[in-house]
């Protein structure tokens, strides 16, 4: 309220932010400070930040992430965050300590994730825009099967700065939308260079809402071979398929591009990201913030660490710290993280490949190869759960902007299906640009849930 | 690199991971781990030789800035946010002597 107030004041004095007034959820992975007044900030020190997770389920930040901060300067109001799955690590919202989110278009499927509450949110109309962040496809796959739009921009084009950190290599945070046009909106208020952030890029921020409007004259996009996977859902296969169709009816040239490293995404991924986690969330010691449980006569420091990190941590982050351990521990490391940052590299040659040789504006992709799956489905199977990604975790590896936007929809039972498009690194703007094209051709995409109670 | 996962392995990639588990977790998490440790040796199948390993994407290294101090939070908020202190100090165990292994 007193956020809303402020910005009424701002334009009364006649300022014009472009977000005024614009009610924002944000990721509970995403910092705020005392000064954002967001609702449940009732420690005085600071908001609430529990990225789902049992360790910081009292943590209340002491300063503001970059990202809100600028939201706020663009005349946004945050109104609350949203569930993940915890410190960002999942596909389904279902590893969040406080509970699964489900998906609006059917109650007893997962949102996906891990941003599933900000993607949830924004189908079910609670809010026009969201911000998530984005470490494996952890935007781009909930927008997907939630029917919306989400985009994880270029590595360095936001600052991570109060982002709580997953991977620092591969994490990027980004909006989740209805549409292309807020999207842009969303992403000039939060882009830009900042020195809290060392990896942060000092780029031009365009004015992506406008150019995004403009159709490019002889749009190439690449299709991977191996995106047209059977394993695909059949009705996934049959929406992309439409798409490829929707854009060849624009006046698109389609080129088959290979790209076999698609099938090794994952398996480099599964190295990188839980090394980098390992490390990352070696912070976390119940000591000077975050939950910690009364020590037991005789315990030394060790101990002491063991008894808040195995109480406060769930078990799909104790196994990817320990995965990450394992990868890096003496003796493996060459094996696994050298290797795994080879395959790195070759993915990102394999991209610019598909750029440059072959002349393609974008690659276009399905966003994820099944529709929104049942709660407890694939909980049982940690390798079916990762391989939701495989279409995503190439482009956090390459470091590029990739966004998915909706295509149409899978049949018997109805629910949505995204496309992503894939651009060079900071290139954002062609990527919006074909993204608006594809959105004005296919008004039917973007329906809204039905409302149950 | 793929040997057979043992229990006591598990434990030993716990405890560096500074985590306690119970028996049925390390049951669990011993196949788990496997079926992704098994996925991941994938990779040996390509030939990488000659490729330079990508740590980091961005191209922007060492930035440096002023060496001048800038603004800190404040002892009073951090000693809000530990969950044991005497403030200015955050508790901890002992952690010198007898008993202190970590």
């Amino acid at each position: 309220m007193r956020a809303a107030m402020d910005v009424d004041a701002r334009v009364a004095r006649g300022e014009r932010p472009p977000l005024a007034g614009v009610p924002i959820a944000l990721k509970d992975n995403i910092c705020v400070g005392p000064d954002l007044n967001v609702p449940g900030d009732a420690v005085g020190y600071g908001g609430f930040t529990t990225c789902a997770s049992k360790m910081l389920e009292k943590f209340a930040s002491p300063y503001t992430a970059t990202a809100a901060q600028r939201l706020i300067h663009a005349g946004a109001v945050i109104i609350g965050k949203t569930n993940l799955d915890e410190f960002a690590m999942g596909s389904s919202t279902e590893n969040s300590a406080f509970g699964p989110t489900r998906n609006p278009w059917d109650l007893s499927r997962v949102p996906g994730g891990s941003s599933g509450g900000s993607a949830a949110a924004v189908a079910a109309g609670i809010v026009p825009a969201a911000l998530g962040s984005d470490t494996g496809g952890s935007i781009r796959q909930p927008a997907g099967l939630c029917g919306v739009v989400g985009v994880k921009p270029t590595y360095g084009r936001v600052s991570r700065y109060g982002l709580v950190a997953f991977a620092s290599s591969l994490d990027q945070i980004g909006p989740l939308t209805h549409n292309v046009t807020d999207a842009a909106l969303v992403l000039e208020a939060i882009c830009g260079h900042d020195e809290h952030d060392a990896t942060s890029a000092d780029k031009h921020v365009p004015r992506w809402s406008q150019l995004a409007e403009m159709p490019i004259e002889r749009l190439t996009l690449g299709v991977p071979r191996q995106a047209r996977s059977d394993s695909n859902h059949p009705e996934v296969a049959r929406v992309f398929e439409e798409a490829i169709s929707t854009f060849t009816s624009l006046g698109a040239r389609i080129v088959d591009v290979e790209m076999p490293l698609i099938d090794h995404g994952i398996a480099a991924y599964y190295i990188v990201a839980p090394a980098e986690a390992s490390s990352n969330l070696a912070r976390f010691d119940g000591l000077r913030y975050g939950r910690s449980d009364r020590a037991a006569p005789g315990d030394d420091l060790f101990d002491v660490y063991c008894r808040n990190r195995s109480q406060g941590f769930g078990p799909e982050v104790k196994r990817r710290v320990m995965l990450g351990t394992h990868v890096l521990s003496s003796g493996y490391y060459d094996a696994y993280y050298t290797t795994a940052l080879k395959v790195r590299r070759r993915i990102l040659a394999e991209f610019s490949a598909a750029f440059v040789d072959l002349g393609c504006h974008c690659v276009l992709m399905p966003a994820s190869p099944s529709p929104a799956f049942g709660i407890g489905e694939k909980g049982g199977d940690p390798l079916a759960m990762y391989l939701e990604d495989v279409y995503t975790v190439g482009v956090n590896l390459a470091g590029l902007p990739g966004m998915t936007i909706p295509a149409g929809f899978a049949n018997s039972p109805k629910l949505p299906v995204g496309i992503q498009l894939v651009a060079p690194a900071f290139d954002e703007e062609t990527m919006l640009r074909a993204a608006r094209m594809f959105e004005r051709a296919s008004p039917g995409a973007t329906a809204r849930p039905p409302l149950t109670a | 690199m793929a040997e057979p996962i043992s229990n006591e392995y598990v434990r030993k990639v716990a405890n560096l991971s500074r985590l306690a588990l119970s028996d049925a977790e390390v049951d669990e998490y011993r196949g788990r781990l496997a079926a992704v440790i098994g996925y991941v040796e994938r990779l040996r199948e390509l030939d990488l030789t000659g490729i330079e390993p990508l740590t980091n994407v961005g191209d922007t290294f060492n930035r440096l800035r002023d060496d001048a101090p800038g603004p800190t939070l404040p002892n009073q908020t951090l000693m809000k946010m530990a969950p044991r202190s005497v403030p200015p100090f955050v508790v901890v165990p002992k952690v010198i002597g007898e008993g202190g292994g970590a």
